[in-house]
């Protein structure tokens, strides 16, 4: 699962997949801005069969945030 | 959702945008933002922005073409219903407005304005459509027109690069053969993330992330209700809110964004004026055979949204 994630945060926020690390903040570290970040999210979604709701997607700022998340309630 | 099957036939569509320009660079020199940042986080280079005229002189203006490409006899037209926010007046509507400009009084003429923000044109012609169905009606002139510059605070760097003017008008009149399915609905929005008191105020990311999610699940639902296959769309027309929304829908309908009519560089966001204006430039451009199928789209302030598809 980690793998795949980082491989989509890769993908959609044009970053290389070595520079991605559990700790990464995806707007601090990552570049995102707060629209890549949603964006980013919806793709994962897609891609995990998940639905996030709106209230928990601003607490997902760090991949460890995201993969904690998926692991919870994929 | 309110799904529902109806008929109509888009007799002609007609649009007009003010003549004055305003630049990215002309903002530039307003606010603290750059022709660079606009560009890459909304699509927009360029909106217009009225002279003095009101928005129901911009819904005539509209309107007249409309009447004029098809040589239509305006006194055929027996319902007008407006879709706007930024009436010039409290009352009476823009809509009454119209009609007077237009010269109309047919007995048992009907006008009036709805206000349904960004996605007022497609709540309008849900409207129009189901007043045809009546019998009680010929022919409905559905108008989205909008002056934000009244109401856009050219202080706040967040929101006065977004908005612009115009008005876009289309005809219709009940036909069997051509069916339109619509999805319309209403999302409670407690917080108030867009919101327009004397000026416009929004949570953008917020506003993105139910935009970016509405656009899909609306286009989706009318396609399921009217069983109809995606691949036979000719074009979609989204509102012009955001270029990266459109590009999220896109990605999100795993549809190309060449099937998005888009025109957002040109006039930025013209709330309920957006879809009409964008499918009369469409019906310009783009050839457009019989029973062929669009779909218009729009999500706004409520949260309103609404999808439906149309076939020509």
């Amino acid at each position: 699962m980690k793998e795949q994630l980082i491989k989509i945060i890769a993908e959609e926020l044009s970053v290389e997949e070595k520079d991605i690390t559990l700790e990464s903040d995806l707007q601090e570290d990552l570049g995102a801005d707060s629209l890549d970040a949603i964006q980013l999210i919806m793709s994962i979604e897609n891609e995990f069969d998940v639905t996030v709701p709106e209230s928990e997607i601003d607490h997902l700022k760090k991949v460890s945030d995201i993969l904690k998340y998926l692991e919870e309630n994929k | 959702m309110g799904l529902s099957k109806g008929n109509f036939k888009i007799i002609s569509s007609g649009h007009y945008t003010p003549e004055g320009v305003l630049t990215n660079k002309d903002l530039e020199k307003i606010v603290e933002t750059s022709d660079e940042w606009i560009t890459t986080r909304t699509g927009i280079k360029e909106r217009r922005i009225s002279d003095g005229k009101t928005t129901s002189d911009l819904a005539t203006l509209a309107a007249k073409n409309a009447i004029e490409k098809a040589n239509y006899d305006k006194e055929d037209i027996d319902l007008i219903i407006v879709a706007t926010f930024t009436a010039e007046i409290r009352s009476p509507s823009v809509a009454c407005r119209v009609q007077a400009k237009l010269g109309l009084d047919k007995p048992g003429l009907l006008a009036f304005d709805i206000n349904a923000a960004c996605t007022g044109f497609i709540y309008a012609l849900n409207i129009a459509e189901r007043m045809l169905q009546t019998g009680a009606y010929k022919a409905a002139l559905v108008i989205g027109s909008e002056v934000i510059s009244r109401v856009t605070d050219y202080k706040d760097r967040n929101t006065c690069v977004l908005f612009g003017d115009g008005a876009g008008a289309v005809i219709i009149e009940k036909d069997e053969s051509k069916e339109v399915v619509f999805s319309v609905q209403t999302k409670s929005d407690e917080d108030l993330i867009l919101y327009v008191d004397d000026y416009v105020s929004m949570n953008g990311p917020k506003v993105y992330q139910f935009a970016s999610r509405i656009i899909q699940s609306s286009v989706n639902a009318v396609l399921e209700h009217g069983n109809i296959d995606k691949d036979s769309i000719r074009k979609i027309i989204p509102h012009q809110a955001n270029i990266r929304i459109i590009q999220s829908a896109s990605k999100a309908l795993k549809m190309p964004m060449d099937s998005f009519y888009v025109n957002i560089h040109k006039y930025g966001n013209t709330s309920a004026a957006s879809i009409p204006i964008a499918l009369d430039e469409m019906l310009e451009t783009e050839k457009i055979n019989s029973g062929d199928k669009i779909i218009l789209v729009g999500f706004g302030a409520g949260l309103t949204s609404g999808a439906c598809s149309l076939t020509f």
